[in-house]
């Protein structure tokens, strides 16, 4: 990374970006993913104390995923009301957001909503402290004023994320479900304009109903032979069977599970024909809102690809600071903390580099989506946009999203700039679309935002 | 049992398995269950002893088994099974910016403080566990129906008031579809603002006291809002009445009137005048809505003031219940600890029982139990008040042994609790009772979060020992919705002008839009909000902190536009 700077230092930077390389060397952290759940315990307050589950130890239940699908379509209707009476929409979805790790098809959503009145920010810091995060807290037994008592392992270097990456705030909250049903919802929801199909293929997919898989207990088809198989196990197991030489089937006990039975099964048998890039800035600029941005649009734009193309689209994810990384499932990309410098070069590198490798482009249509606060200390595009340049050549589109600090100025960032500069976004407006929004823009901007970048 | 009426009893008893008529469209689902007679009479056997220990409650109590499906439904209707239906309560609803701010009627609760008390049970608890949550249980009935933070709960039942409300909002909604679910959300979203103290105060006035005396009149009113004196004029009236009374003696008012109607003629008059206007009575912003928006009063909209009605009283009905909780906690933890070791039943079962309650009632390291706090205060107060140490000699003693060695044995530490537990809600409780002795004693501290950049961890630190930063740290935690006012001069025409009263914090921001638009549609015309929010000097981003500066701003909600201008 160092080196990277002194190189840059050598083609000349401007005092303003020079300042914005040295903040992010010095901003200490690494790329780890936070700590598995449960690591982190809620230090409790006056008010999250039950009589359920102090005495009776009776969590508070958790609804389970259907009934707030069961009326989503309900919900939905009464949204799309709301705004024709005159009210802004209610009902958020993909707020809750934590896919599991090695199962990338799997987030977490939930129809959210907010009732909202006019409360006390407590966690706005006052000197008494308040209740919030940062806030002081009652604690009983030894320790010297002054004197470190215990520690936590930071989950999220931010703490502003609340609910963003990474994080989730209220684990108690969620329920499990397919992306699938977001990208459900976010179809219906937003309308959003399909992906167009482009190339000379289709994303096809073909079912065939066989009946290969094996049920023990139930089933549609008795499997003699197998069935016959786990008996006589079963059997031997029991000491049922004395001479192997003289089996007395009458004896023997037979146990509902040893049964075994061929079911019907949909085997699915496809061709995935398109390949989403999903690159990421992780540098250390991308502290806070900007990151909870980006990575929120990312998941909106993952569950509906799997909704769009029936999980016939492959992703694969790309993280960067000054050097770019592949990573092997959403769970990461979606969690590494943020930390290092910026050099947006190198991730669009890679990706060059792994469609190059793996001759993609032959067969695949090419998404590419980039997430970043638009630093990059590449000030002057010199690498960003060869890169760029080589990038359109196998790509359907391109989209960069750029989630402005409030502090950089409007239109203000290199990566805005030098696209800008390099002429790619008039000139190939079917291929390179940028969308530009504040860090704190809310999720109805970020909804516009995924139009912005694929109709 | 007793036999109650179909309105006091939230779903009337029914076979198990037996499937409800669906509603709303929801699924088919059994009925709630009542405990097995085996359990209520183990209840009726707590009542007894709870009674013989001191504890006043009323006769009847109804005890139901849940089962998670049911919790899932009450939860989102504050465990009163009758409340009426909102959509919100089947969505999942996002608590993260002030879950107990947003909702005080602190939602998962084992009893309900409703006419006969309602406590909720899961169906497998063995009998001794029952036996320490019947005791818990009863004391919070005890508390519910004696402190008189809750004396406007007494008079009537909740689920029955409720049940009529839900029919009421059930026929309203078939008139008016959607329309009532907007009125609903926008009442909810000012009901945090209630007068709930200005409720108690009305139950609590004392007679016709309250009407100031000629004397009062003159000196606040008269003086300062009629004739706008000068603060010497004012000073030079103030010596003036000491002057009379000091050389007239009994006779000095009147003299002093007779005098002041020479100077003031008109002042007589508007004395009997203001005597006979109603006392200015203090309205919650939904009260003045009902009362004086001219949308809501307009014949067509006449349907909504109910609504508002219903939320608002819904609202009242919750609010001493967050206000209690350490104390509520704190002295059913106290009673279930004592009564359940004297309870003969349960022999055989302390270590089981230990092992629970240590986990209820035990101090957390970092952290605050209401139940481990509230108790062991209780306690204290009551061997405070035994040993006669809430006197003035023992608060003038200074030296450490004797102040130890102090015992009057004036015996009335029993006496005091139950004063207390009748008298006090959490904010007094903890201003009054939590001293440097109580802290010390239970090696309190105040501890804060703070983060270590280079290892990336929270530490904990200890930051205070002493009582008052103790004290703070919990009063400032304590549930408290900002106090909204309605300027009647600022409102001019159809405007209404709120200001919010700025105690240190500022309001949630991205909430600010929709409850004004809400309030908007309930006004019928644009509304303003007066309320502080910081701007944080250069240096801040990053997450460095600057200095804070505070700054006036003003909301307008106009046409469902917002707006902001700075005040100054």
């Amino acid at each position: 990374m160092r080196d990277y700077y002194e190189q840059l230092k050598k083609r000349g930077i401007s005092p303003d970006l020079e300042e914005k390389i040295r903040r992010e060397l010095e901003f200490a952290g690494s790329h780890d993913l936070p700590s598995p759940r449960g690591a982190f315990a809620r230090v409790p307050a006056i008010y999250d104390w039950n009589d359920f589950s102090a005495l009776m130890r009776l969590e508070r239940p958790q609804s389970p995923y259907t009934t707030n699908i069961r009326s989503i379509d309900e919900l939905l209707e009464r949204d799309r009301q709301r705004e024709v009476d005159g009210f802004p929409r209610k009902i958020r979805v993909g707020k809750l957001v934590r896919p599991g790790k090695g199962d990338a098809g799997k987030v977490v959503i939930v129809p959210t909503t907010v009732e909202e009145k006019l409360l006390h920010d407590n966690t706005f810091p006052t000197d008494g402290g308040g209740g919030g995060s940062g806030g002081s807290t009652g604690g009983s037994g030894d320790g010297e004023e002054g004197e470190v008592i215990g520690e936590q392992a930071v989950h999220d270097p931010d703490q502003a994320g609340e609910g963003g990456a990474g994080q989730g705030e209220g684990g108690g909250h969620e329920v499990e479900s397919s992306a699938y049903d977001l990208g459900r919802i976010l179809t219906e929801k937003f309308e959003l304009p399909n992906l167009k199909e482009k190339g000379k293929k289709r994303a096809l997919s073909r079912y065939t109903y066989d009946l290969t898989d094996r049920n023990r207990g139930f089933g549609q088809i008795l499997d003699k032979k197998a069935t016959l198989r786990r008996i006589l196990e079963t059997n031997m197991n029991l000491g049922n069977i004395p001479d192997v030489n003289e089996i007395d089937p009458s004896r023997m006990l037979i146990s509902p599970n040893d049964k075994v039975y061929r079911t019907l099964s949909r085997e699915k048998d496809y061709e995935s024909q398109a390949m989403v890039f999903f690159l990421r800035d992780y540098s250390g600029s991308m502290m806070g809102k900007a990151t909870e941005l980006v990575v929120s649009q990312h998941v909106l734009i993952y569950s509906w690809l799997l909704y769009q193309y029936e999980h016939q689209v492959e992703s694969r994810f790309v993280l960067h600071d000054t050097e770019a990384r592949e990573v092997p499932d959403f769970h990461t990309y979606y969690n590494s903390r943020v930390a290092g410098g910026t050099r947006v070069a190198s991730a669009f590198r890679l990706v060059n580099e792994i469609v190059e490798e793996e001759s993609l482009a032959r067969d695949y249509n090419i998404y590419v989506f980039h997430g970043t606060d638009g630093d990059d200390w590449d000030s002057d595009g010199q690498e960003i946009i060869p890169e760029l340049e080589k990038m359109i050549g196998y790509a359907n589109r391109v989209g960069v999203t750029i989630a402005e600090h409030t502090y950089s100025g409007i239109g203000a960032t290199e990566v805005e700039r030098n696209l800008k500069k390099s002429g790619l976004l008039e000139g190939r407006p079917e291929l390179v679309r940028l969308d530009v929004m504040g860090e704190d823009a809310d999720e109805s901007r970020i909804i516009e935002g995924i139009k912005k970048l694929i109709s | 049992m007793p036999a109650r009426t179909e309105s006091a009893c939230p779903q009337p008893r029914a076979p198990k398995g037996e499937p409800r008529a669906p509603t709303g469209g929801r699924p088919y689902r059994p009925f709630m269950e009542l405990v097995s007679q085996h359990t209520k009479n183990i209840m009726e056997g707590c009542k007894e002893r709870a009674r013989r220990a001191g504890l006043r409650f009323e006769d009847e109590t109804l005890e139901y088994l849940v089962t998670n499906r049911d919790l899932l439904e009450l939860t989102p209707k504050n465990m009163i099974p009758t409340l009426y239906d909102y959509w919100v309560h089947d969505v999942e609803v996002l608590k993260e910016k002030g879950r107990y701010e947003l909702y005080p009627g602190n939602p998962y609760e084992t009893v309900i403080n409703t006419r006969p008390a309602i406590s909720y049970y899961n169906d497998n608890n063995p009998d001794w566990m029952n036996v320490m949550i019947f005791y818990h249980v009863l004391g919070h009935i005890d508390f519910f129906q004696n402190n008189l933070f809750f004396r406007h709960t007494w008079d009537f039942d909740l689920t029955g008031q409720a049940l009529a409300d839900k029919r009421l909002i059930a026929s309203l909604r078939s008139r008016h579809g959607r329309w009532v679910d907007y009125v609903i959300e926008f009442s909810r979203g000012i009901d945090n603002l209630v007068g709930y103290f200005d409720e108690l105060a009305r139950i609590y006035a004392p007679g016709s006291g309250d009407r100031p005396t000629r004397l009062d009149y003159y000196f606040d009113v008269f003086l300062q809002s009629e004739r706008k004196v000068r603060i010497t004029d004012y000073v030079k009236e103030v010596n003036r009445y000491n002057d009379c009374v000091r050389r007239h003696k009994e006779l000095g008012e009147q003299t002093f009137f007779a005098d002041t109607q020479a100077k003031y003629p008109e002042f007589e008059a508007l004395y009997l005048k203001s005597l006979e206007s109603k006392p200015a009575r203090r309205r919650d912003l939904l009260q003045f809505l009902m009362e004086e928006s001219d949308f809501l009063n307009r014949e067509e909209n006449a349907w909504m003031k109910p609504v508002l009605q219903i939320v608002r009283k819904t609202s009242i009905y919750f609010q001493p219940q967050i206000r209690s909780k350490i104390m509520n906690e704190g002295w059913a933890s106290y009673w279930h600890e004592k009564l359940f070791m004297q309870d003969e039943r349960i022999c055989g079962h302390e270590v089981e029982y230990a092992r629970v309650h240590s986990g209820v009632a035990s101090l957390p390291r970092v952290g605050l139990n209401p139940y481990a706090l509230g108790m062991r205060m209780f306690q204290n107060i009551e061997e405070m008040a035994d040993k006669g140490r809430y006197s003035n000699t023992y608060q003038r003693l200074h030296d450490a042994e004797s102040r130890h060695r102090f015992d009057l044995r004036t015996g009335k530490g029993f006496e005091t609790i139950f004063r207390v537990r009748e008298d006090f809600s959490d904010y007094l409780f903890l201003s009054t009772f939590l001293d440097q002795e109580f802290v010390d004693r239970h090696r309190l501290f105040v501890t804060e979060r703070r983060l270590n950049q280079e290892r990336m961890v929270w530490e904990y630190v200890v930051t205070s020992r002493k009582a008052e930063d103790y004290r703070k740290m919990l009063l400032n935690q304590l549930y408290h919705p900002p106090r909204i006012e309605i300027d009647r001069e600022k409102s001019a025409g159809n405007l209404l002008y709120l200001v919010h009263r700025f105690e240190g914090k500022p309001l949630v921001q991205e909430y600010i839009p929709n409850t004004l638009l809400g309030i908007e549609f309930l006004w019928g015309g644009p509304v303003r909000l007066e309320t502080s929010e910081a701007v944080r000097a250069a240096g801040s981003e990053m997450g460095q902190e600057g200095e804070i500066e505070w700054r006036r701003v003003v909301y307008e909600m106009k046409e469902r536009k917002l707006s902001k201008t700075p005040l100054f």
